[in-house]
């Protein structure tokens, strides 16, 4: 079956009004109408029709989204472009194959003993990374990848990842919610610190938390290739790592991943695998957002945040934002002592990662991000707290550029201030 | 088809980089609102005013077509290259110039979006009122263009009501200024009025002129529920009456209000049978006052709820209801004929009711909001295109419709203009001899019929 075929009925819905170009980040830097949600969906359109080729054209149109999520919230018909995009890079996949990036990724995020520094290192974070593996490795030979750049800053590699350093299970007090942690990649690898003070806080509030040794990627890299048979195999083994323990809740303190189990395994692998379409609800329903469940679990901010005097600004994650957790962040954040919250201009705004746009698009990228570091610049804050590490490394990136120190916490990192 | 050495002499005009040839771009450059589409053969993104009249000298030497294109969101095709050509787009042209508080005037480029120059002059403490719905998107240079209107036109007026001057490429490729920045000026023909509303057939506006006035201190916001459409159009004229000009006064009729609560589920009484949105701007007392009188003038007309905004966040609340409206619509029907036609305020009860009786008569669901205060409706036609005939039945209610409107005193469209989707109907509004005049105007201008050509006038 033709991907693009499943989307049919939604990509007739679009009816070129363009609401869609006051809100797409892409369209905002590049000033181009196939950067924006309907000149994707006029080409995909044809796609379907048979007279637009699967072509370089073709990816090229479809390569310059970010999954943002920021049309759809907008358009007045409700069109669903991320969905469509991903669909549409599903179908240039399927009829191109990989690109070698993405066939990387597959091969790493498929493997769970792959998963390891170097080869994370080499292929979700090398184009990243690579400034900092010299000429000579084995590494670039292995993975001898044509768009690797070597400009970007990006944060250390943990040593030890998250997950190596804790039990499976770590109990809690009696009666109190039991809690599986979804820590993604990024915490587990990069952002450990996020691991940390989430643990903590949910140590804090007496929480049994569940760390499922047989998690794995949440495949959001792969899906931002149009890899969905990834997706779907990694989401196989998501479901059975997190089907196994009764818990009350699926929590993440990274808003990507989160995305992934409570948006996009029911849109693009519950749809086209029904046999997994009620496992997939299921999860889907338990998952929420680490600041989400511990406002809802009467988190005291003034208890566990209390430190010196620091002066934030909060970035909304896509992933977050899209799903309506803007609030409650930021009702935690004002409440910890010491922490002045100021807003800065376009806080909802996309900081320019989206997925594995960065890779291909890096100079787009940035430059959506600049608009952002300026906004933080602007606000005077001493540090800028968001809800997922994807964002992080892509704002500790645009400041470093700009040869700014504002520094770049997790808002678990600021809520858990005095409990280190 | 166009010659591979026009399309070389188009990039050694602007740039390789600001030439397009790629079927995949072309098509993103031939869509509109209207859901028509026609493919170009090559989209330009000239960067000044002088690289456009290069792009017409040369386009007359050629005599290729050329449809000029600021963010493509018109309703009635006026941006489409219909025919094949090429599509120049506006949008790199997106300075705002100047912003001058002493004269109340700005000098920008049409690129500019509309919404960003209004808060570009708000920041100054001035006032830049057209607001189309599309404010967020479209831009300055189509707004001119199609002389847009929006809800604060009933007390502020039209686009055209705030453009003083212009520079305007021609078609035959020379560059003219058109008016100036003084309130008073009378030497020679008033070409800024041609040209406003002009829908890119007379020339490629490269600079306009605005007017701008202060910022009103406050604004209030009153949402009026009536038990039927009656009511809620002598509101309209009650109002008036009484020497109140409200910024905006939006019409939902009941067909709209089922739309939007069978969707949102708004709680909306029972009895409602059309909504009045009302704004009133300027001095906080005088505002405060206007809005007690407004409440006791509707009270008599069948009032069946009367809501003011305490504040900015109430008012986003009860403007809700407005904002609704389009995306309940396809609940209705998947495709709309969006209409806008225009009566004398006080038909606008006639006039739905007419247009009741065409939905009735033709079968097809027939929605009416709007711009109450100026008499300018929103009539949308919902049809769907896969049930055989529905369409063809769509265009027989809209000429109606659009009789309708002219035989209470009306005109066709307030807003959108003609295009291609008004094409077809403009003898019903026109005597030969007024299409030959505009024509003879066109002739004089464009010799060669190079400016988006094939708009406006029947074939």
């Amino acid at each position: 079956m033709d991907p693009l075929k499943r989307v049919e009925n939604e990509l007739k819905k679009c009816v070129k009004c363009g609401a869609c170009r006051a809100h797409c980040p892409a369209f905002a830097a590049l000033q181009r109408e196939p950067a924006v949600a309907r000149g994707k969906v006029a080409v995909a359109q044809h796609i379907l029709k048979g007279d637009i080729a699967l072509d370089d054209q073709t990816y090229e149109v479809m390569s310059k989204c970010l999954l943002c999520g920021s049309c759809v919230e907008k358009c007045p018909n409700e069109v669903p472009t991320d969905e469509i995009v991903i669909t549409a890079r599903e179908a240039l996949a399927r009829k191109r194959g990989l690109t070698t990036f993405h066939r990387a990724v597959a091969r790493v995020i498929k493997n769970r003993k792959m998963m390891s520094f170097g080869a994370l290192a080499a292929t979700i974070l090398g184009p990243l990374l690579f400034r900092k593996v010299p000429q000579t490795s084995g590494l670039r030979l292995r993975f001898p990848l044509p768009f690797v750049g070597n400009r970007r800053h990006i944060p250390q590699i943990a040593r030890t990842p998250f997950m190596d350093r804790h039990p499976e299970v770590i109990q809690g007090e009696p009666g109190k919610p039991r809690v599986v942690y979804f820590v993604g990649c990024m915490t587990n690898f990069v952002y450990t610190g996020v691991g940390e003070a989430t643990l903590a806080l949910f140590r804090h509030l007496g929480c049994t938390v569940i760390i499922p040794k047989e998690q794995q990627c949440c495949g959001l890299p792969g899906m931002s290739g149009g890899d969905l048979e990834t997706v779907r195999t990694l989401a196989e083994k998501n479901l059975a790592a997190l089907e196994k323990y009764d818990a009350d809740y699926v929590m993440t303190a990274c808003a990507t991943c989160g995305g992934a189990l409570h948006k996009f395994y029911p849109a693009l692998i519950g749809k086209r695998h029904p046999e997994l379409a009620e496992r997939i609800g299921k999860i889907a329903a338990k998952t929420v957002d680490a600041a989400q469940l511990l406002q809802k679990l009467g988190l005291h901010p003034a208890e566990t945040g209390a430190g010196e005097a620091l002066k934030i600004t909060y970035h909304d994650p896509c992933h977050l934002r899209t799903r309506a957790i803007t609030r409650q962040p930021r009702e935690l954040l004002a409440g910890a002592p010491g922490v002045e919250l100021v807003e800065m201009e376009g806080a909802d705004k996309c900081c320019g990662l989206g997925g594995t746009f960065n890779v291909y698009h890096y100079d787009t990228s940035l430059a959506i991000n600049e608009g952002k570091s300026v906004a933080i610049e602007k606000s005077g804050a001493e540090a800028v707290v968001t809800g997922c590490p994807g964002c992080m490394m892509q704002l500790s990136d645009g400041l470093k550029q700009r040869g700014n120190r504002t520094r770049v916490m997790h808002t678990l990192e600021v809520l858990a201030r005095s409990l280190r | 088809m166009i010659a591979t050495r026009v399309i070389d002499a188009l990039k050694a005009i602007v740039g390789a980089e600001n030439v397009a040839t790629d079927r995949q771009e072309l098509l993103c450059y031939g869509y509109d609102a209207t859901q028509m589409e026609f493919l170009p053969d090559a989209v330009v993104h000239p960067g000044t005013p002088e690289e456009i009249a290069a792009i017409l000298k040369l386009a007359n030497a050629e005599r290729f077509p050329v449809f000029p294109r600021g963010a493509g969101s018109g309703f009635t095709g006026g941006a489409l290259p219909k025919g094949g050509g090429v599509v120049l787009v506006t949008t790199r042209l997106n300075r705002i110039l100047r912003i001058d508080s002493e004269n109340l005037v700005a000098e920008v480029e049409p690129g500019v979006v509309t919404e960003q120059f209004q808060l570009a002059v708000e920041r100054l403490g001035l006032f830049y009122p057209p607001d189309p719905a599309s404010l967020k998107f479209s831009t300055l240079g189509g707004n001119v263009a199609e002389n847009a209107g929006g809800p604060r036109a009933v007390k502020y007026g039209v686009t055209r009501d705030f453009v003083m001057g212009l520079e305007v490429v021609l078609p035959t490729g020379e560059i003219i200024r058109t008016g100036g920045e003084t309130y008073k000026g009378v030497v020679g023909y008033d070409l800024t009025r041609l040209l406003v509303g002009s829908e890119g057939t007379l020339g490629v506006i490269t600079k306009i002129i605005f007017k701008l006035l202060p910022l009103p201190e406050a604004k209030k916001t009153m949402l009026t529920i009536f038990d039927s459409i009656d009511g809620a159009a002598r509101a309209v004229s009650t109002i008036i009456g009484n020497k109140i000009i409200p910024t905006t006064l939006e019409f939902m009729d009941h067909a709209t209000l089922q739309c939007v609560d069978r969707r949102f589920n708004l709680g909306l009484p029972a009895t409602a049978r059309a909504v009045l949105l009302i704004e009133v701007d300027g001095d906080p007392e005088l505002i405060e006052k206007q809005a007690a009188r407004i409440h006791e003038a509707v009270k008599p007309l069948g009032l069946v709820e009367f809501k003011v905004a305490k504040d900015a966040a109430e008012a986003e609340q009860l403007w809700k209801v407005r904002r609704l409206v389009s995306p309940s619509l396809r609940d209705v029907n998947p495709t709309k004929y969006n209409e806008d036609i225009v009566v004398p305020r006080s038909r606008v009860p006639d006039v739905i009711r007419k247009i009741d009786a065409i939905a009735t008569r033709y079968g097809i669901p027939i929605v009416n909001f709007g711009h109450a205060g100026d008499g300018n409706i929103h009539v949308n036609v919902m049809i769907d295109r896969e049930i055989a005939g529905m369409e063809e039945k769509a265009h027989g209610a809209i000429e109606e419709i659009f009789r309708a409107a002219l035989e209470l005193g009306g005109t066709m469209s307030g807003e959108h203009g003609v295009g291609l989707a008004k094409q077809p109907y403009i003898p019903l509004e026109l005597s030969p001899v007024q299409i030959a005049t505009m024509q003879a105007v066109k002739r004089a201008l464009d010799p060669n019929n190079i400016l988006n050509p094939g708009k406006m006038f029947p074939a």
